[in-house]
């Protein structure tokens, strides 16, 4: 785009970046084991983006639209229910 | 009487001029820290609070990085914010100073400039500015007192105006300007605020419609971006003359872009910003009535440079020299003295320009000085590749 069509300064609207795709990032995606899994949230709390999604009625699952596989809720899980795979 | 007359005179230092500029300009929030000495603009903004003489908001942060972080923050919310700082200070505002400029906010600042440590020095010179030269601010070096009070009215009209909206910074010496109390002829408050109105920027935050300032660009327009604040730079060469001319309407006061003394008869023209340039004029007018024809450029606003108004003063003249209060070790001039040396060859011009570092770290430049260095113009090594390094003991 032309530097005289841009909007100035850079601004835009907020909550553009849950329309932007991060799961090409991955190169390990967690995968949650369900059976050793407490809810406790603290993965939720740790994720350094909102990809832990809180369910009503369920456990927490992984937006992976939005996981960038750092790996951080792997190395924080208590239980050890959250696991990093190699993605395909 | 003139409106002159009319105007209330008192004496103030100049960080006193800039407190009381900020107090009448309507400023909604003051979020700085103090740094010698630059100090007297903050004391004196708290004391306002105190007194109740100053309706803004006044943040006393715990450091430079957030005094213009707030005051980013502020401005982003279409309020009037200013700051004020100084070498070290400066420097650690560094990495904020583009972020204010490349979010295109109309934060004004005044910087009493000082040297930079180490060794540790508290006097003046240019190289704390400099060193933001790139920084993408309007940058306004004021000579006396009653301008830098001026400058400081100026350059809120001058940041908030559409067509340019970037930060700016009105520039003086330490102690030399910042501590020096000299006559200043106070402008009403309402005149003031009526020149200025209020900020009225396209895109305020605000928590019922979240905005991002400044979001992610990547290469497909970061560059498009820097361009359009280099656009908005070019604008503000010309808005600068309408505030000027606007400024003068009321106050009877008026600078330039850059101040010009008998540099349509020089042979040789000294090229100086800041407070020396009134020991060049002085030592200028002794050379004249000597039968010596020298001249005088002072660079008033640096940024934007004002290119073509400075090669036709300089068109005439045998040959330049150019002063800068700074060091850039390594380089093959210093910072002014590149841009003249770039306006002059651009023009098609061929004058020998020397470079000349003066004044480091508030080594005082006298009249005497002044007339060495106009003498110095005349020696045959005018076009050497590296700066003289006038007063260093050797």
């Amino acid at each position: 785009m032309s530097w005289k069509e841009l909007e100035e300064a850079a601004v835009v609207k907020g909550g553009t970046s849950s329309s932007y795709v991060v799961s090409g990032w991955r190169v390990r995606r967690p995968v949650i084991d369900e059976a050793k899994c407490t809810n406790c949230l603290i993965c939720w709390i740790y994720c350094p983006e909102p990809a832990i999604v809180r369910r009503e009625g369920a456990k927490v699952a992984i937006d992976y639209d939005h996981c960038k596989g750092c790996g951080i809720c792997e190395f924080e899980c208590p239980p050890k229910a959250i696991s990093m795979v190699m993605e395909p | 009487m003139t409106q002159l007359e009319a105007t209330r005179a008192v004496a103030l230092q100049g960080d006193e001029a800039v407190a009381e500029a900020v107090r009448q300009c309507d400023v909604d929030v003051v979020a700085a820290y103090p740094i010698t000495p630059q100090t007297i603009i903050v004391e004196k903004l708290a004391e306002f609070v105190a007194a109740g003489r100053f309706n803004g908001e006044f943040i006393p942060v715990e450091s430079e990085h957030s005094a213009l972080s707030a005051c980013l923050g502020a401005s982003a919310t279409g309020a009037r914010a200013f700051t004020a700082t100084s070498s070290q200070g400066l420097a650690y505002m560094h990495e904020m100073l583009y972020n204010v400029s490349g979010m295109r906010l109309p934060v004004v600042m005044a910087v009493a400039n000082r040297a930079l440590s180490a060794p540790l020095v508290l006097n003046a010179d240019h190289g704390d500015m400099m060193g933001s030269r790139d920084s993408g601010w309007i940058q306004v070096y004021a000579e006396n007192v009653e301008e830098i009070y001026d400058r400081t009215i100026q350059l809120f009209r001058l940041s908030e105006d559409p067509r340019v909206m970037l930060p700016s910074a009105i520039n003086f010496e330490g102690f030399i300007l910042s501590h020096d109390k000299e006559r200043v002829r106070l402008i009403e408050d309402d005149l003031i605020r009526k020149y200025l109105g209020r900020p009225a920027p396209k895109h305020r935050l605000d928590p019922k419609e979240p905005l991002t300032f400044g979001a992610i660009a990547n290469p497909d327009n970061y560059y498009e971006f820097k361009m359009q604040q280099t656009e908005a730079m070019r604008n503000a060469l010309t808005v600068f003359q309408e505030t000027e001319r606007e400024f003068e309407v009321f106050s009877g006061r008026r600078y330039g872009a850059i101040e010009a003394y008998n540099s349509d008869s020089a042979d040789r023209i000294a090229v100086v910003n800041g407070c020396a340039a009134g020991t060049m004029r002085a030592a200028a007018r002794d050379l004249n009535a000597r039968g010596e024809r020298v001249g005088v450029l002072a660079i008033k606003l640096f940024r934007p440079f004002p290119a073509e108004e400075v090669a036709s003063h300089i068109r005439r003249a045998k040959s330049v020299v150019t002063m800068d209060r700074s060091m850039s070790p390594g380089a093959p001039s210093g910072p002014m003295a590149e841009d003249i040396k770039s306006v002059l060859r651009s023009a098609g011009m061929n004058q020998p320009v020397m470079s000349l570092v003066y004044g480091i770290g508030g080594r005082d430049l006298s009249v005497d000085d002044g007339k060495s260095v106009f003498g110095l113009a005349d020696r045959g090594d005018l076009s050497g590749d590296v700066s003289i390094m006038y007063g260093v003991k050797g």
